[in-house]
C-alpha cells in the first residue's frame, strides 16, 4: 500500500469505531445507575457512523446504514415514545404515566422501570437516526451546479 | 353542533381530550413519513387533524360546560402541577385549539391538489410528516400550562415552518433564502422567549404559569424578572411578528408552498399571539408595574404603526401574496391594538379579529392556492379577468377580501366594530381614526386587486374556464361562508372571544 497517507487513520478508526459504539451502548443501558441516557448514547452511536464515513468515504457509510435506515430509526424511535404514552393511556392513567403501565397495586414499581427504559431506547433511536440523517443530508449533498460551470 | 359532536365521544377518551389532542397527530406524524406514497399521508393527516378536531371540540364543550367557563388540568405522566407538566385549558385555550384544528383540518383537506403540484412525489410522504408535527406543535403551544413546555412545542412547530417553507424552492428558489430568514429571526426569538423563562425561573423557582402568577405578584420590581419580562415579549413579539420585528414575513407566505401560505396565515402568528397574550395577562397580570407602561408605549404604538405602514406597504405590492401577506402584519396591528387596551373588551376584541382574521386569511390564501394551481403566477397581471374563467373560486376570494376590508355582514366588520367600540369605549377615540384610516387603505390594496379579477379583461385569452379542482372549492367554501356566517351571527365566535377575554381577567380587581 504505497502512498496511502491515512493508513495510520485507518486503523485506529478501525479499532476504535466499535468501541465508542459499545460506549454508546454502555451509556445507554447504564444510564438508569449513572449519568447518562437515550440522548446521549444516540449521539455517541451516530458518532461512529459519521467517523466511520470520515475515514472510509460517505458512500461506503451510506451502504452501510442506508438514508432510509436512519430514517427509519429516528422515526421508529418517535413512535415508540409516544406509544409508551398511548399504551399508559390505554391502561387508563395519564399521558406517559409509568405507573399505569401494568395496572400495579400501589407500591409496585416494575412500570416505572420498563416505562423508562423503553423511553430511553425511543431517545436512542430517535437521535441516533436523526444525527445520522442530518449528517447524511449535509455530506451527500450534490451540488446543483458543477464545478466546471463557476 | 359542537355539543353533538362532542357527546358522541366516550367518555374515556373526552377526559383525556387535551393530552389527546396533541399525542394523536404527533403520533401520525412519523407513521406519515414512513408511507410509501404521497396519498396515504394525505389520508393520515386528514385523520389526525379531524381527530383533533373532535378534541377541541370536546375540549370547548367541557369548558362552555361550566359558567364562566371552567378550566381544565391534565396532569402529564401522573405528576401533580408544579413538579410535572401541565396541560391547562381554559376559554382562551379552547378557543384557539378550536381554531387551529378547524383551519389545520380544513388545510389538510385541501392541500392534496396543491401539494401534487408543487412538491415532488418523493417527498410527498415528509412534507404531510413536517405539517403534522407543525400542527402538533402549535396545538401543543395552545394547551400547555408549562412555560417550558411551550418553548420546546413553540420550537417543534417553527422547525417544522422552516422545512415547509423551504420546500416552495421547486417552484420558485427565493423560498431557500425566505426559510433560511425566518430560520434565523425564529431562533433568535425563541432564544429570546427561553431566555427570558430561565429569568423567571431563577427568580421564582417554577415553570408553572399558574405557580408562576402567583409568585410574581410578591416580586414586584425585582430586575431579574423585568428582564424576564423583556425578553419574553421580544421574543414572542418575533414570533408574532410584531410591527418592526416582521420583516421574516412577507417574503415567507410569499414563496412557500401555496398550502403552507395558507395554514401559516391562520394559524402560525395566531398561536404566538396566544401565547403574548397568556403571558402579558395570565403570568405577568395587569398589577404588574412594568406592563401597564409596555401596553401602551410599545404594543400600541406598534400595533397603530402595523396598521399604516404595513397597509402603505401591501398597497405598492404586485405580487398578490405579498400583498395579503403585509396586509397580514396589518392585521395583527388590529390585534395588537385590542390588547394594548388592556380592558376586557378590548382584549376580546383583539381575540374576536384574531380568529376572523384566520377565517378571512385562511379563505384568500386558499383561494389564491386553486389560481396557482391553475395559471402559476401570482403577480396581479396574472389575475386579471379572472372572475370570468374561475367565478366560484373567485366569489370566494371576494368575500374574503370585503371580510377583510371589513364591510358589514361579514366577520372583518363584526371583529372592527367591538374594536372600535372598546377603544371608544376607553377614550381612545384618535384610534379610532386610525382604525378607519387603515381599513381604507384595505379598500385600496384589495380593491386593486378584485378589480383587477372582475374588470379587466385576462391578459392571457387561454385563461378559460379553469376552475380550482372540488378538493379546493369545497374547504374555501366552507371558510368563505364562515365569514358570511360570523358576520351575519357573529355571536358563538364572539361568545367566545368574550369569554376567553373575561378568563384572563378572573381575579382582577380593576
Amino acid at each position: 500500500m504505497k502512498g496511502d497517507h491515512h493508513v495510520i487513520l485507518r486503523v485506529v478508526a478501525k479499532v476504535l469505531i466499535p468501541i465508542i459504539a459499545l460506549y454508546g451502548f454502555y451509556v445507554q443501558f447504564h444510564g438508569e445507575y449513572s449519568p447518562g441516557g437515550g440522548f446521549q448514547a444516540g449521539v455517541i452511536l451516530a458518532v461512529s457512523v459519521i467517523l466511520y464515513s470520515l475515514i472510509f468515504g460517505i458512500a461506503p457509510a451510506m451502504r452501510a446504514i442506508t438514508p432510509g435506515f436512519a430514517r427509519f430509526i429516528a422515526g421508529l424511535g418517535f413512535v415508540t415514545y409516544i406509544g409508551v404514552g398511548v399504551w399508559a393511556l390505554a391502561m387508563g392513567g395519564n399521558f406517559l404515566d409509568y405507573d399505569a403501565l401494568f395496572r400495579e397495586p400501589p407500591g409496585g414499581h416494575n412500570g416505572q422501570h420498563v416505562g423508562i427504559i423503553v423511553i430511553e431506547l425511543g431517545v436512542l433511536f430517535a437521535v441516533a437516526g436523526s444525527m445520522v440523517s442530518i449528517f447524511y443530508a449535509f455530506a451527500g449533498r450534490v451540488s446543483e451546479i458543477r464545478d466546471e460551470d463557476w | 353542533m359542537i355539543e353533538l359532536i362532542s357527546s358522541l365521544v366516550p367518555a374515556d377518551i373526552a377526559a383525556h381530550a387535551p393530552a389527546l389532542l396533541v399525542v394523536g397527530p404527533m403520533l401520525l406524524a412519523p407513521i406519515a413519513a414512513f408511507m410509501p406514497n404521497g396519498r396515504l399521508a394525505w389520508i393520515l393527516s386528514i385523520l389526525a387533524t379531524g381527530f383533533a378536531l373532535v378534541m377541541a371540540m370536546v375540549l370547548v364543550s367541557q369548558v362552555r360546560s361550566v359558567e364562566g367557563g371552567a378550566v381544565l388540568s391534565y396532569a402529564m405522566g401522573g405528576w401533580a402541577p408544579d413538579a410535572g407538566i401541565e396541560f391547562r385549558i381554559d376559554a382562551l385555550n379552547s378557543m384557539v385549539l378550536l381554531l387551529v384544528s378547524v383551519i389545520g383540518f380544513l388545510a389538510a383537506i385541501f392541500s392534496w391538489p396543491s401539494v401534487v403540484a408543487e412538491i415532488r412525489d418523493a417527498k410527498r410522504a415528509m412534507f404531510y410528516a413536517a405539517y403534522l408535527v407543525c400542527f402538533t406543535g402549535l396545538c401543543g403551544v395552545a394547551s400547555t400550562g408549562d412555560a417550558f413546555n411551550l418553548f420546546v412545542f413553540l420550537e417543534i412547530s417553527s422547525i417544522a415552518t422552516y422545512v415547509l417553507v423551504a420546500l416552495g424552492a421547486s417552484r420558485d428558489r427565493r423560498a431557500l433564502p425566505a426559510a433560511a430568514n425566518y430560520l434565523l429571526m425564529g431562533t433568535i426569538g425563541a432564544s429570546f422567549f427561553v431566555v427570558g423563562v430561565g429569568f423567571l425561573y431563577a427568580a421564582t423557582g417554577t415553570l408553572n404559569m399558574a405557580e408562576l402568577a402567583v409568585r410574581l405578584q410578591e416580586m414586584q420590581g425585582n430586575k431579574a424578572v423585568l428582564a424576564g419580562y423583556a425578553f419574553i415579549f421580544v421574543g414572542l413579539g418575533i414570533k408574532a411578528a410584531m410591527f418592526p420585528l416582521h420583516q421574516w414575513l412577507p417574503n415567507a407566505y410569499a414563496y412557500s408552498p401555496s398550502f403552507v401560505t395558507m395554514f401559516l396565515a391562520a394559524t402560525a402568528t395566531k398561536v404566538a399571539i396566544y401565547a403574548l397574550v397568556r403571558f402579558l395577562f395570565t403570568v405577568f397580570g395587569l398589577e404588574f408595574a412594568f406592563e401597564g407602561s409596555t401596553l401602551i408605549w410599545i404594543l400600541m404604538p406598534m400595533g397603530i404603526a402595523a396598521m399604516i405602514a404595513c397597509s402603505f406597504q401591501a398597497v405598492f405590492q404586485t405580487d398578490v401574496r405579498r400583498t395579503l401577506a403585509y396586509s397580514s402584519v396589518a392585521q395583527v396591528g388590529y390585534m395588537l391594538l385590542g390588547i394594548s387596551i388592556g380592558t376586557t373588551a378590548g382584549v376580546s376584541a383583539g381575540m374576536f379579529h384574531l380568529v376572523n382574521h384566520a377565517l378571512i386569511k385562511g379563505a384568500l390564501f386558499m383561494a389564491l392556492a386553486g389560481m396557482v394551481l391553475s395559471y402559476q403566477g401570482t403577480s396581479l397581471n396574472d389575475l386579471k379577468g379572472l372572475g370570468r374563467s374561475a367565478p366560484w373560486t373567485m366569489t370566494a376570494f371576494a368575500i374574503g377580501a370585503v371580510s377583510l376590508i371589513g364591510v358589514p355582514l361579514t366577520a372583518g366588520f363584526q371583529s372592527k366594530f367591538a374594536l372600535v367600540n372598546a377603544l371608544f369605549e376607553h377614550g381612545w377615540w384618535w384610534a379610532v381614526a386610525v382604525v378607519m384610516f387603515s381599513s381604507l387603505l384595505a379598500v385600496v390594496y384589495m380593491g386593486r386587486i378584485l378589480e383587477a379579477v372582475f374588470f379587466r379583461a385576462p391578459s392571457n385569452p387561454n385563461k378559460r374556464r379553469k376552475e380550482a379542482p372540488m378538493l379546493i372549492l369545497i374547504p374555501l367554501w366552507v371558510l368563505a361562508i364562515a365569514n358570511l356566517w360570523v358576520g351575519v351571527q357573529g355571536g358563538f365566535v364572539a361568545g367566545l372571544a368574550e369569554d376567553a377575554a373575561m378568563s384572563l381577567f378572573i381575579g382582577d380587581v380593576s
